[in-house]
């Protein structure tokens, strides 16, 4: 919109210490890792050495990459010291996990063992993961539908507001994992039993934020609508709705955090199959480098779509661009 | 419905209104805000309505809007009594209330949007928004506006329904003086061009003698007419001329502003 705006001055390329950060760290850690290998049992470290190599292959291309891609150099200014400070954290979890034996072995392996576990089970585990995908969207999505229906009725009418609010009130804080004994004797299959308690987790926070953004609608707004000509359904839906959507995100990122803690309980106690089923059954042979592997599988699964979602978020509230402060 | 002329169909009648509000301290009693108000403003005729804060000027035009239900007395359009809002009597508020969910365009379009004929009529889109100098602005989000463009969106909101009665709430008042005045003529224009029926709130009395027919001086609590004065100058106006300062002494000495004005 404004023309005459200066872009900042930017430095054609990323001071010397930044440029090596990533590398450096990276032969840092390994090297803690090869000095506490010389007294351990001996371990396979192959593929933990071929992954820093990797690291550090890649991060030298960027950082002659940088100097020709002002795009890349914004992004590395960014993401190069959290880089640098993950790998440095790989090297302290192997010096207390095998350097020091400060957590018990079994139960807690090193960084190098957990990467080795995640390489040979890879295929158990990519199956895991899109079976957990399926029935994690299933659940949320439907949790969603309803919930956005519930909780439009709930905020606009009265009168279902009357009869919705105390059922609301009352299922609503009960944890939707409390139905699971409830849930495996009423419904023929797991999967669907436990896609529906996850969409009753969803449903709570959608609906009640949903439900008090519509009734939280500034007059004002719907009074200006009216005096335009807009009817019931322009009402609901024009005004009352958009009002309401930044509401129904912070629904929406509640719903996704309750979902995930369901997903994860139901796979484990009746489905057999997805992540949460994964790291049990793992449990039960023992194999905690197992466990650790899925749990990292997990954390990028949940935090990409954690990140999926705030990227919607911004698309839908552009128009708050500026005052979204989370 | 009857077919009338225009002429008939728009004039507005306000037939001893009285409005109470629940007092927020004491939930029990009711304080006045208009006590019997009456009056009446011809089809196409300009009146404006000045008096001081909180003598329930806007609380008038809600009710002449249909968003407001009164006490007692009976509003009348033509001759159909007003129940509810409705698209043929526009509203420009006090703030300018933009869905800041929705461009600049997009506000404008609205009122095509809730009637449904935004496909006939999208071509008025972009002549409203030149009307009000805002096309450069048209992706812009309200947040992005300063107050007067935003009360100029507020405008060519309200404009786009070609309202047989335009209410407006001191429309420019956040508007620089340069702007304002021009304002002043466009809504001038599109009055005399539409011959639309229009009641305006202002503070600013130049404004109300510079436009109107006719100005309806009102005083507080509870709300009341105290007068109304004629402005027979011919259009347009000289905002110097002799006359024009003579109606402005006497009405700042109605508004009790006389003293200060001469010090
Ligand atoms: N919704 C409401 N609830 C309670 N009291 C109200 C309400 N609306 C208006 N009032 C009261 O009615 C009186 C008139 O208010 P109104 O907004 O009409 O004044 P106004 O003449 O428009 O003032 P201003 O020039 O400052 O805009 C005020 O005393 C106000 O407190
Ligand atoms: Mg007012």
């Amino acid at each position: 919109m404004n023309a005459n705006t200066a872009p900042t001055p930017d430095p054609p390329s990323l001071p010397w210490w930044m440029q090596l950060a990533v590398p450096g760290a990276s032969l840092i850690t390994f090297g803690t890792h090869l000095l506490i290998a010389q007294k351990a049992p001996p371990v396979e470290t192959r593929s933990y050495m071929l992954l820093f190599w990797e690291i550090i292959v890649v991060s030298i291309v960027l950082a002659i990459a940088q100097r020709f891609r002002p795009a890349l150099r914004k992004w590395m200014r960014h993401m190069w010291p959290i880089f640098t400070a993950a790998i440095l954290l790989l090297g302290v979890w192997d010096v207390i996990t095998v350097g020091l034996h400060l957590l018990p072995l079994p139960y807690f392996p090193g960084p190098a063992a957990v990467l080795r576990n995640l390489i040979s089970d890879r295929e158990l585990l990519f199956d895991s993961t899109w079976h957990s995908l399926v029935l994690l969207l299933s659940g949320y999505i439907l949790g969603v539908i309803v919930g956005l229906v519930s909780g439009v009725c709930i905020g606009w009418s009265s009168s279902v507001r009357y009869w919705g609010m105390p059922l609301l009130k009352v299922l609503g804080p009960i944890p939707a994992t409390a139905w699971i004994p409830i849930a495996m004797v009423v419904s023929p299959s797991a999967i669907m039993s436990s896609a529906g308690l996850i969409a009753l987790a969803v449903w709570f926070p959608v609906t009640m934020l949903t439900a008090s953004g519509i009734s939280n609608t500034r007059a004002s707004y719907l009074d200006v609508a009216r005096t335009l000509g807009a009817r019931r359904l322009y009402l609901i839906f024009r005004v009352a709705i958009p009002a309401a959507v930044p509401n129904i995100f912070i629904g929406l990122f509640m719903g996704l955090g309750a979902s995930f803690l369901t997903l994860v309980v139901a796979e484990s106690v009746g489905v057999k199959s997805g992540l949460g089923w994964y790291v049990s059954w793992a449990q039960g042979w023992a194999e905690y480098g197992k466990v650790f592997a899925a749990i990292i599988i997990m954390a990028a699964f949940f935090s990409t779509v954690m990140t999926l979602l705030f990227k919607l978020r911004d698309r839908v509230l552009v128009w708050q661009k500026g005052t979204i402060k989370w | 419905m009857v077919m009338t002329t225009v002429t008939e169909a728009s004039g507005v009648r306000v037939r001893d209104i009285c409005k109470s509000f629940p007092v927020p301290d004491a939930p029990a009693t009711r304080r006045m805000a208009l006590g019997g108000i009456s009056f009446s403003i011809a089809a196409a005729e300009l009146v404006s309505l000045v008096g001081p804060s909180g003598c329930g000027k806007s609380t008038l035009l809600r009710l002449v809007a249909g968003l407001d239900l009164p006490d007692s007395g009976d509003l009348l359009v033509g001759k159909e009594k007003i129940v509810g809002p409705s698209a043929e009597r526009g509203l420009v508020f006090q703030d300018p209330n933009l869905f800041p969910w929705l461009t600049v365009r997009g506000n404008i379009e609205a009122g095509l949007v809730a009637r449904g004929v935004l496909r006939e009529k999208r071509n008025e889109v972009g002549e409203f928004m030149r009307l009000v100098g805002l096309e450069a602005f048209a992706n812009a989000y309200p947040h992005h506006l300063s107050g007067g463009m935003a009360q100029r969106v507020a405008l060519a909101r309200a404009l786009i329904n070609h309202p047989k009665v335009l209410l407006l709430d001191e429309p420019l008042g956040a508007l620089d003086a340069f702007t304002r005045m021009r304002m002043q003529d466009e809504v001038l224009r599109l009055w005399e061009n539409r011959r639309t029926t229009m009641l305006l709130v202002t503070h600013d009395i130049d404004e109300a003698i510079y436009m109107s027919d006719r100005i309806v001086i009102m005083t507080q609590a509870p709300g009341r007419i105290d007068r109304e004065i004629d402005i027979d100058l011919p259009r347009p106006r000289d905002r110097t001329g002799d006359s024009f300062l003579r109606f402005r002494g006497e009405i700042l000495e109605h508004l009790h502003f006389a003293g200060k004005a001469a010090a």
